[in-house]
């Protein structure tokens, strides 16, 4: 196994899947010259060249929409999106077109497009370059959605995105590109639905996504130090969120606990709850916390913006304050 | 423009390129966080339209390279700087940032940090300006390849259909981040795209305040007059990277060395000195004054104003107290 960087396995990803089929297109501002804002397409325009490689207009809306027209006759577009704050713009296309066109035409057309966009607050970027806008893909039928927390996911997920029939949305993170972790040296495909067991514990279960993740392991970690035993589960696939593996350790720990870098209302929180209650209700010990960002605009002012979002301290108080300890 | 008027405005960007300069080096110190847009070498842009308008009355709106329009309308440099130290004196109190200065004192409605965003709330200000019948009008700064976003050809169409009175400024520095024009855009020469909705249009040098004051004098007289909508294209060049991570490889040096030789600073200061109304001692004498300004009022003051409390994070989230969160006063 390398260790390769978050942008590095993007980008194999990227390449493996180009070289393959000839089908593959990349598209996005400044991924092709440029190489990408986060370096991952760096290289393919050399590689595969400017019809292959799209450096497009600042049309969010319309490349995308023209990448899932394109996806209708068999092509299969990676559409990168600067930053999830830009892809608002391009929801119409991603909500009304590739969504819905599978269920509109009873089946004969598909969407087969994957968009990649970092979501995701990092420093000091203003409210306007600092939202998580998960909780709103996740809420449409017809799209998945799925989240890597490691290299090795983003690498296999990017795999199984470009080979699936669905349009696949893959929610990154700003601060994660250079993240460092192990990646299989042999192809590697990760499901696009489920749940992984990043660390078995016995007290509590903390659920976590993409960032959020790391923040339960450097909590769990610390806690450990304290005899408090925690398991995390990673929500990589947050359309559909997996039901099962849910249930299966809330009915191990008894307890939970959802972090989430995004505000409360309407998140991958509220979703989860949910779902305990409807599958393991009886399981409980203790009602279920979420732990959030303040419900706000995200501000400038380095302050204000680190009071605004989670991190792994404010999961050890939420757990401590769970178990009284 | 006689000499005074051309030695102010040589002064104003001087003091707008010191400004900006020295933004760069609150950013390196880490004074400064997040994305930072610089404007020296598009200098005569902003001031070379807003000097033909009426800075502080008209609505003024542009994207996050916003430091200098929110300067020219009449904002407070200390408070622009401490903005960007992200200070609770700053201009939008510390919550907004660097491509999030705001003055609605001084009409200056915004920075926003979306590629296109502006275009619309624009005709939206002129639309209010119409209905209230003032003799203001809507002046809305934004780039070349801003004009490839679908609220471009979007506000155009409206702005033209319903006569209102927006001055559209593109201000052409040829790239878009690392993309250049010709490879985002079919066509180069944006004030032809405007054609296709009637809407009168100029193209000028636009690192010749001269030249760019004589073309906006028109256009802002255009659309005050009630005639509608006017285009003015500016073609210009940004003299550092997109912003503050940017490396700026992707230009060609010769490319770049071209337009360093066109400062439009250098090309005010030395017509004025060629006309004998300015000396070289006398330009040295304005940098020392505008250097020191900066140094000892504006920088003293973003660094010594205090930090947003944190108990008001939610502050400015919705309005406070209004009275119909009850279901009104009776
Ligand atoms: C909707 C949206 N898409 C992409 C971006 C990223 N982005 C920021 S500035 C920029 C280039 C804009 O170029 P231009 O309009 O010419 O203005 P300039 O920066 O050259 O002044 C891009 C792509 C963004 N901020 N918003
Ligand atoms: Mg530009």
């Amino acid at each position: 196994m390398a260790v390769m960087m978050y942008w590095e396995a993007i980008r194999r990803a990227h390449d493996e899947e180009m070289a393959r089929d000839p089908l593959v297109i990349c598209m996005g501002e400044d991924i092709g010259v440029v190489g990408g804002t986060y370096k991952a397409t760096q290289g393919l325009y050399d590689k595969y060249g400017p019809e292959r490689v799209i450096d497009t207009p600042i049309s969010e809306n319309s490349y995308t929409g023209l990448g899932i027209g394109a996806s209708f006759l068999g092509i299969r577009p990676i559409i990168e999106i600067m930053s999830v704050n830009f892809a608002w713009l391009a929801t119409d296309q991603i909500f009304n077109s590739a969504a819905k066109v599978r269920y509109m035409s009873g089946g004969q057309l598909t969407a087969p497009v994957v968009i990649r966009s970092p979501g995701g607050t990092a420093h000091q970027l203003g409210a306007q370059h600092s939202a998580r806008m998960e909780k709103v893909f996740m809420g449409i039928a017809g799209l998945r959605v799925v989240t890597p927390s490691s290299p090795r996911q983003a690498y296999g997920l990017l795999k199984s995105a470009v080979r699936c029939n669905d349009p696949v949305f893959i929610n990154e993170h700003e601060l994660m590109y250079n993240m460092k972790g192990e990646v299989p040296d042999a192809e590697y495909f990760h499901p696009l639905e489920g749940s992984e067991v990043t660390r078995a514990g016995k007290d509590v279960t903390l659920f976590g996504y993409n960032i959020s993740v790391h923040w339960c392991v450097q909590a769990a970690e610390q806690l450990a130090k304290d005899g408090i035993d925690c398991e995390v589960i990673d929500l990589y696939s947050l359309s559909p969120l997996n039901r099962a593996g849910i249930k299966k350790s809330v009915s191990k720990t008894h307890r939970a606990i959802v972090v989430e870098e995004a505000e409360a209302p309407v998140g991958v929180g509220s979703e989860v709850m949910a779902i305990i209650n409807e599958e393991c209700f009886f399981e409980l010990d203790v009602a279920p916390v979420r732990v959030s960002a303040v419900n706000v605009p995200i501000p400038y002012n380095h302050h204000l913006e680190k009071a605004a979002i989670p991190n792994a301290k404010k999961v050890v108080e939420a757990v401590r304050k769970m178990l009284g300890k | 423009m006689n000499a005074a008027d051309k030695k102010r405005l040589l002064r104003e960007m001087l003091f707008a390129r010191r400004f900006e300069e020295r933004c760069y080096e609150a950013y390196v110190e880490r004074k400064i966080g997040g994305f930072l847009h610089l404007y020296p070498g598009e200098e005569a842009c902003a001031f070379g339209v807003l000097d033909a308008a009426r800075p502080g009355h008209d609505y003024v709106i542009t994207g996050y390279r916003d430091h200098v329009h929110a300067l020219k309308c009449g904002a407070d440099p200390k408070k622009v700087m401490a903005e960007l130290f992200g200070k609770e004196t700053g201009s939008s109190k510390g919550r907004g940032g660097s491509m999030h200065i705001f003055d609605a004192e001084h009409r200056f409605m915004g920075g926003y940090a979306l590629v296109g965003g502006p275009f619309p709330l624009a005709v939206g200000m002129a639309k209010g300006i119409k209905m209230k019948g003032g003799d203001e009008i809507s002046i809305c700064f934004l780039g070349d390849a801003a004009n490839n976003q679908g609220t471009f050809h979007e506000s155009l169409n409206m702005a033209a259909l319903w006569e209102l009175p927006v001055l559209f400024v593109c201000e052409n520095n040829l790239y878009g981040i690392g993309t250049r024009i010709d490879r985002s855009t079919a066509v180069i020469e944006q004030h032809k795209r405007v054609q296709a909705y009637n809407i009168p249009s100029n193209q000028v040098d636009g690192q010749d305040i001269e030249q760019v004051y004589a073309a906006a004098k028109i256009a802002v007289d255009h659309v005050r007059s009630g005639k509608g909508p006017y285009f003015l294209e500016l073609m210009t060049y940004r003299y550092r990277g997109h912003s503050m991570s940017d490396s700026n490889a992707y230009r060609a040096k010769e490319e770049e060395r071209m337009w360093g030789k066109r400062d439009p600073i250098i090309i005010l200061r030395d017509r004025l000195i060629e006309a004998g109304e300015l000396g070289m001692d006398d330009y040295k004498r304005m940098d020392d004054e505008v250097l020191e300004f900066i140094e000892k009022e504006v920088i003293k003051f973003a660094e010594e104003s205090p930090e947003p409390k944190l108990e008001e994070l939610e502050k400015y989230v919705l309005a406070e107290n209004d009275p119909y969160v009850r279901g009104g006063v009776h």
